[in-house]
């Protein structure tokens, strides 16, 4: 035996073999190393958004006015109250989840059934608000129109609330004129088969122009962020002018392409990171409800012991931790 | 299989009886900073909504001085306390939910040192390019012109 295996004299000591040198299993070790990697790939899509926003620091999108809505509560603007919510549903199912790995310890298999279930539940609520939270996105708000080089101007009108003059936004579809057009959209069952056209907006630049006309009232606020961090609102010729000489598209609602909202970047933003995240809490639901039927079937309790449960944790809080950052970059900051 | 919990929070402060409690005491920790946090994002007082300090001027050390203190400087001190307080949920989100005050410090490092020292690394360099960026756009005799 001697002369085939070698002896390294290393036997015995802290990292010699056959022993836990960092105390923890192979697979929790996997599940950090895992954790620090895609703890990079959110903060590679974080530090993006701040490049981004660094570059057109005068005229990003102010969070407050683009999330404000909350489910039930139509018409009223309530920013941040809706993200809080989520934000404390997801903290929320962390604890559960650290609930359930703490009764895994103690070997008690009907408290690990009823945490697991639970943390299921709250992640299930985040993915459908976050879901909410997209289609509100998406359908949008006042509308706008997008100029040649690519900016938005928004409406609103001066009201004074509380004897203080405030800007309050105004919907496009409240002012614009409906004109008679021959344009129709184009399908491939009226034009060309092999060529497609996206829906159209839903009023013309001219359409929109009459109105503005029309309404004394209405001004035109640009994207660039003045002295008081409020978007800057031109004077009443200056808005009509803006609207007849630069004018370009109509625009209802974000997409990858424009976003009624501001910088089209920021939408594309939006969607990457919050999409990933919310990918990442999908998975995180899937695999729970994988283990949470293992439980059910007894494989953690024959096995002798729950580690996969705490295994599966640690995704599911740092989906949580990752969560943090993004609600402070994107809705606080 | 008995398992070790450190069982104390804000350095032996706050000590706790059991795993348990220990849990809901760090969730009650992190919704008071997260109320904190909605509540100074809606009322935004005033007098965070400007820098402390203004940028120093001239010389090589004036420069040097602006990085170094560039949170202050160029950050308004209610987005710094937004920072402040996300890395502070972060820890305990780290330390008590994920059990990294209980491992061994040398697997703590591993994970947490790699991990901060990339993170703040590539901020620090898309940032500072960002800002630069942002430079070449707004010169006076930039060569791009967007507002059209």
């Amino acid at each position: 035996m001697d002369s085939t295996v070698a002896s390294t004299g290393t036997e015995g000591k802290t990292w010699g073999g056959g022993n836990k040198p960092l105390g923890a299993s192979y697979g929790k070790l996997m599940m950090w190393f895992f954790i620090v990697s895609d703890a990079l790939t959110f903060s590679g899509f974080l530090a993006a958004y701040g490049f981004s926003r660094f570059k057109f620091i005068k005229e990003w999108p102010i969070a407050d006015e683009v999330f404000t809505h909350v489910p039930f509560l139509h018409g009223q603007e309530l920013p941040m109250i809706y993200v809080a919510f989520m934000t404390f549903i997801l903290i929320m199912s962390s604890v559960t989840m650290v609930l359930a790995v703490d009764a895994g310890h103690h070997m008690n298999k009907a408290k690990v059934t009823l945490y697991m279930f639970l943390t299921i539940i709250g992640g299930a609520i985040f993915v459908g608000s976050q879901a909410w939270e997209w289609a509100t996105f998406i359908s949008g708000d006042y509308g706008a129109v997008q100029t040649k080089g690519g900016n938005i101007l928004q409406f609103g009108e001066y009201v004074s609330v509380d004897g203080k003059e405030k800007f309050k936004r105004i919907s496009i579809d409240e002012f614009a004129i409906a004109e008679e057009s021959a344009r129709a959209e184009h399908e491939r069952k009226n034009g060309l088969w092999f060529v497609t056209e996206e829906s159209l907006p839903p009023y013309t630049v001219s359409e929109i122009y009459n109105g503005l006309a029309a309404n004394e009232n209405i001004l035109v606020r640009n994207q660039i962020i003045n002295e008081e961090g409020e978007k800057t609102v031109l004077s009443r010729a200056e808005s009509l002018k803006q609207i007849k000489e630069n004018g370009q598209l109509v625009v209802k609602g974000a997409n990858l392409k424009v976003n009624e909202y501001g910088t089209s970047l920021f939408a594309d933003f939006f969607f990457f990171i919050t999409g990933f995240h919310g990918f990442h809490v999908f998975s995180g639901v899937v695999i729970n409800i994988i283990i949470f039927f293992n439980v059910i079937l007894g494989t953690y309790e024959r096995r002798g012991s729950y580690e996969m449960v705490e295994k599966v944790g640690l995704y599911w809080h740092f989906v949580d931790l990752v969560w943090v950052f993004v609600f402070t970059f994107f809705y606080l900051v | 299989m008995a398992h070790e919990h450190k069982l104390e929070i804000f350095r032996g402060l706050l000590k706790f009886k059991s795993n348990t409690q220990k849990i809901w005491g760090v969730l009650v920790f992190l919704t008071i900073v997260t109320a904190v946090e909605v509540i100074l994002g809606i009322y935004k007082p005033d007098f965070l909504m400007d820098t402390w300090i203004s940028p120093f001027e001239g010389g090589f050390f004036a420069t040097l001085g602006n990085i170094i203190l560039s949170p202050f400087i160029y950050m308004k001190p209610l987005n710094l306390i937004f920072i402040i307080l996300t890395i502070v949920k972060a820890y305990y989100i780290t330390w008590d939910f994920m059990h990294m005050r209980d491992e061994k410090g040398s697997l703590r490092k591993m994970v947490v040192w790699t991990a901060v020292f990339l993170i703040c690394y590539l901020i620090f360099i898309l940032l500072q390019e960002g800002g630069y960026v942002f430079e070449v756009y707004n010169t006076d005799d930039a060569l791009i012109k967007r507002d059209f």
